[in-house]
């Protein structure tokens, strides 16, 4: 399991449009680099990033090798309801990891 | 004496250009170095379709110089009320000379309220980043930034 930093507000009022950021500890490796014996390192990046608000998604990425090691992604939602953000990263090996973080809205 | 070094001389280029030649095969057996600018256009073509690209509404912020393009921060915004009528659906980044044309598409909808993503890229040389924007009513809308890169991605150190 990677380790991920989330940040996003615990509480919100209804309709705020609030700043999510998000941040998982991963090679990024582009397949482009040869390893010290000459041969290429083979590509492993994380490809795929979705976040759902209470089941719906309200975010997705397609990420290329482009992506800097350590991807950081921050966007906006509205906080609707109070609940559950999930987020989940997809790698090449077909491997997610979810997070799951809760708000409050009143 | 003349002729001995006449026929001395073609064998030692046959031999370099056998070397040079062997040189050139190991060169196109590496993966490609950079996509041109053409990779980038037709990778927007997939994209875009037939449908015109206007310029305007989008920002694409990047810093002018960056010393380290192996995390080079990115962020676009959409100027767009975010409402169900007129909205950011996805939006594209695109680059000129890394290997591959394509950086990263993000998919949004009216219920990000505020048409902005931010993520941190690698560039492998001095270049040309543009981002398009598709709107909910199918029309796209770019920007674009020059770069200057002091020490390039995907060199080792």
């Amino acid at each position: 399991m990677a380790r991920v930093l989330i940040n996003l507000p615990a509480r919100a009022k209804r309709g705020e449009v609030i700043e999510i950021k998000t941040l998982i500890a991963h090679p990024m490796e582009t397949g482009y680099r040869v390893g010290p014996i000459g041969t290429a390192i083979p590509r492993d990046i994380i490809n795929r990033f979705v976040c759902t608000y209470n089941g719906a998604e309200v975010f997705r990425a397609e990420l290329f090798p482009a992506i800097a090691a350590n991807p950081f992604i921050a966007f906006f939602t509205v906080a609707t309801e109070s609940g559950e953000i999930a987020f989940s990263w997809t790698d090449d090996h077909g491997e997610t990891q979810t997070e799951v973080r809760q708000i409050t809205v009143e | 004496m003349e002729a001995r070094s006449q026929s001395a001389s073609p064998t030692r280029r046959v031999i370099l250009l056998a070397a040079a030649g062997v040189g050139v095969g190991l060169a196109s057996l590496a993966p490609p170095v950079s996509a041109t600018s053409a990779a980038m256009e037709e990778a927007i073509r997939a994209l875009v379709g037939e449908a015109t690209i206007n310029r305007g509404k989008v920002r694409l912020e990047l810093p002018p110089i960056v010393e380290n393009g192996n995390t080079v921060p990115l962020t676009v915004s959409v100027e767009s009320p975010m409402t169900e009528a007129d909205h950011v659906a996805s939006i594209h980044i695109f680059n000129q000379k890394n290997p591959q044309p394509y950086v990263a598409a993000f998919h949004l909808g009216p219920r990000a309220g505020k048409a902005a993503v931010s993520t941190r890229i690698r560039l492998a040389d001095s270049q040309q980043v543009v981002a398009i924007a598709r709107l909910g009513d199918g029309s796209f809308w770019s920007d674009s930034a020059d770069v200057i890169v002091t020490l390039a991605a995907c060199a080792e150190g």
